[in-house]
């Protein structure tokens, strides 16, 4: 709504009002009747569908092409889902700022109800992963012990045994999960932003995902009753500190010790 | 000790003294600078500011052993220390250590203060005296020896003699006998993982068959043998599992640019081990975009989409492969065991 106000069509606030209102609706009758949306673009409605397509259009297009077809650098969106859209937008890494080895989020440039029907257009383009209902993000009754041993197989080589991220190769790293909405990590599960591998509802069904999902609400609220953590990196930041300010007292002392008195 | 020094001149040492070599020249052992006095040798004042200086840090480390107790005592353990970015503390632990640290420490500090400006200052020659022990006591014990021979008989109890030396000759052997017990030797076990023909698929931890279509491209799954849960409980331990975990990755054939074998992916879906084959840590850091495969432990990158063959890392070989297809139900089995070792080089294999 901040950037670029003028360029926009007259109607553009009335389309707007009528997407969140129509996005409102179906997201609470989707919450109430707790089933996953699973052909996406089921829940979105026509006049969403063509808000979207126009932000599409104006935001996206350069680079993603007309139709969400993709030009040679850029990928194709089609097949991608809602699920991707929400991903990227919400965290602000789409639209992006430059090309690079990795998009790096920033505070999002478009309001919910915008990537709603930027989200609703992507999905008619081509069936793909849903944004997830707060049923299937409701992780109350996931088992935090399975969620550890998942996380433990598929996620922590990456994102660190206490999810605080790490470093991929060529410049690439896996993000911190710290400050992670749970919506958020669920849609990249689902999608696979960048380079992280997709772990699709299949391989990975829903339950587990709520179990991953509690435990790193689990991480999250974690405090450290030891110490300073040193980025839960274990031996690596440790050994650093360890080498420079310990070795250093001991050297500063033993310097002290040794020096001659006037 | 002080009587070492040459009376009248404290600390003030001849630079010649040391002994005489063969023509008979007094050797020089090490120049000495001439004694320097501290300022708390001459300055009384100085002296009484460094008696409190002294004072000071044990009173102070008196007064952390108190605040030690009192922080015990009073600080619940769910109280915690926001540090901002620094992070959370329970701030028990913090107060603990800092109180009990700070207290050892100012013992420390004060005693190494105590000796450095108030004890006495003297330099002093410690003489070296000869190790060996003197003639007539080396003497006395080689005629002790002689007398404990000559009266136990050893020499002419010549049956009594033979058996010790027999008894003591095997008196070892058990210890290496008990070598054994290093062993088995390991036979095939590290050429050979449980994965056979026709053996399922599964996810790891949840134990999933999988059909190909669960897989999108770009997927990555974690996955072991089906029978890996049973092989495990007979066993009773985790060796088959050490190396028969692996992980399924999905890219368009056309993206797969050499395999380890003809057709030994499943529509795209290519199966490594899991078990870096530098010094053997799990990798999963699978990038889809550049199909790199990166070991957290010493940064060995393996490129999936090329045989898993080594771009980066001390690793020396590349990721094994292993040969996948579908069963009649339609889901991913294995159709051979691997074709080399996984895991680590060894000694064997040269």
């Amino acid at each position: 709504m901040t950037r670029a106000p003028r360029r926009r069509h007259p109607f553009a606030g009335v389309a707007v009002l009528l997407v969140g209102l129509v996005a409102t609706g179906t997201a609470f009758a989707a919450v109430n009747a707790g089933t996953s949306a699973q052909a996406s673009g089921a829940v979105a409605s026509q006049t969403q569908v063509e808000a979207g397509r126009q932000l599409y259009v104006e935001g996206c297009a350069s680079c993603h092409g007309i139709a969400g077809e993709g030009t040679e650098e850029y990928p194709s969106l089609i097949g991608t889902g809602a699920a991707a859209v929400d991903f990227q937008m919400q965290t602000g890494k789409m639209p992006a700022t430059s090309p690079g080895v990795q998009v790096i989020g920033k505070p999002r440039n478009y309001s919910d109800d915008e990537i709603a029907a930027i989200a609703a257009y992507v999905a008619s383009l081509g069936a793909g992963p849903a944004i997830p209902t707060a049923a299937e993000l409701d992780f109350a009754g996931a088992d935090l012990s399975e969620g550890g041993t998942l996380f433990r197989t598929n996620c922590m080589q990456c994102h660190n045994f206490a999810g605080k991220g790490g470093a991929l190769s060529d410049g690439a790293f896996a993000p911190s999960l710290m400050d992670v909405d749970s919506k958020i990590i669920w849609e990249a599960m689902l999608t696979g932003p960048q380079n992280m591998p997709i772990f699709s509802n299949e391989t990975l069904p829903p339950e587990s995902k709520q179990a991953i999902l509690k435990w790193i609400d689990h991480l999250q609220n974690d405090k450290d009753p030891g110490g300073l953590a040193l980025g839960s990196m274990g031996p690596v930041s440790e050994g650093v500190f360890v080498w420079i300010v310990g070795l250093g007292l001991v050297l500063a002392v033993t310097v002290w010790i040794g020096a001659k008195v006037r | 000790m002080s009587t070492d020094l040459t009376p009248g001149s404290p600390g003030n040492l001849p630079a010649t003294t040391g002994t005489a070599d063969g023509a008979g020249r007094e050797q020089p052992l090490y120049p000495l600078a001439p004694h320097q006095l501290r300022l708390t040798d001459t300055d009384p004042r100085a002296a009484k500011r460094a008696e409190r200086q002294v004072a000071t840090m044990f009173g102070l480390s008196a007064l952390l052993i108190v605040a030690f107790v009192v922080a015990y005592v009073m600080v619940q353990t769910d109280q915690y220390l926001d540090l901002g970015n620094i992070g959370k503390f329970q701030l028990s632990n913090v107060l603990l250590g800092l109180t009990f640290g700070g207290a050892v420490f100012l013992i420390g500090a004060g005693a190494i203060h105590w000796a450095k400006k108030l004890m006495a200052d003297e330099e002093m020659v410690d003489y070296r005296h000869p190790a060996a022990t003197d003639d007539e006591t080396r003497a006395s014990l080689l005629e002790d020896f002689n007398d404990g021979l000559a009266e136990s008989g050893f020499a002419q109890r010549r049956m009594v003699r033979r058996t010790l030396i027999g008894a003591l000759a095997l008196f070892p052997v058990p210890l290496v006998v008990l070598l054994r017990d290093l062993g088995p030797l390991p036979g095939t076990s590290l050429r050979e993982t449980i994965w056979k023909a026709g053996e399922r698929i599964v996810t790891d931890v949840t134990l999933r068959p999988i059909r190909p279509s669960d897989i999108p491209v770009g997927g990555l799954v974690n996955a072991s043998p089906g029978s890996l849960e049973e092989v495990q409980h007979a066993e009773g331990n985790m060796n088959e599992r050490a190396k028969a975990v692996i992980i399924l990755v999905r890219m368009t054939p056309e993206q797969i640019k050499s395999q380890q074998g003809e057709g030994w992916d499943y529509n795209g879906i290519l199966a490594f081990s899991k078990i870096c084959t530098h010094v053997g840590c799990p990798i999963a850091l699978y990038q889809h975009v550049t199909h790199h495969l990166l070991c957290p432990c010493h940064q060995s990158t393996f490129d999936l989409s090329d045989s898993g063959n080594v771009v980066f890392g001390p690793a020396n070989r590349r990721l094994p492969q292993l040969p996948i297809t579908v069963d009649d139900a339609g889901y991913l089995v294995a159709s051979s065991d691997f074709h080399e070792p996984v895991g680590p080089s060894f000694w064997e294999r040269g």
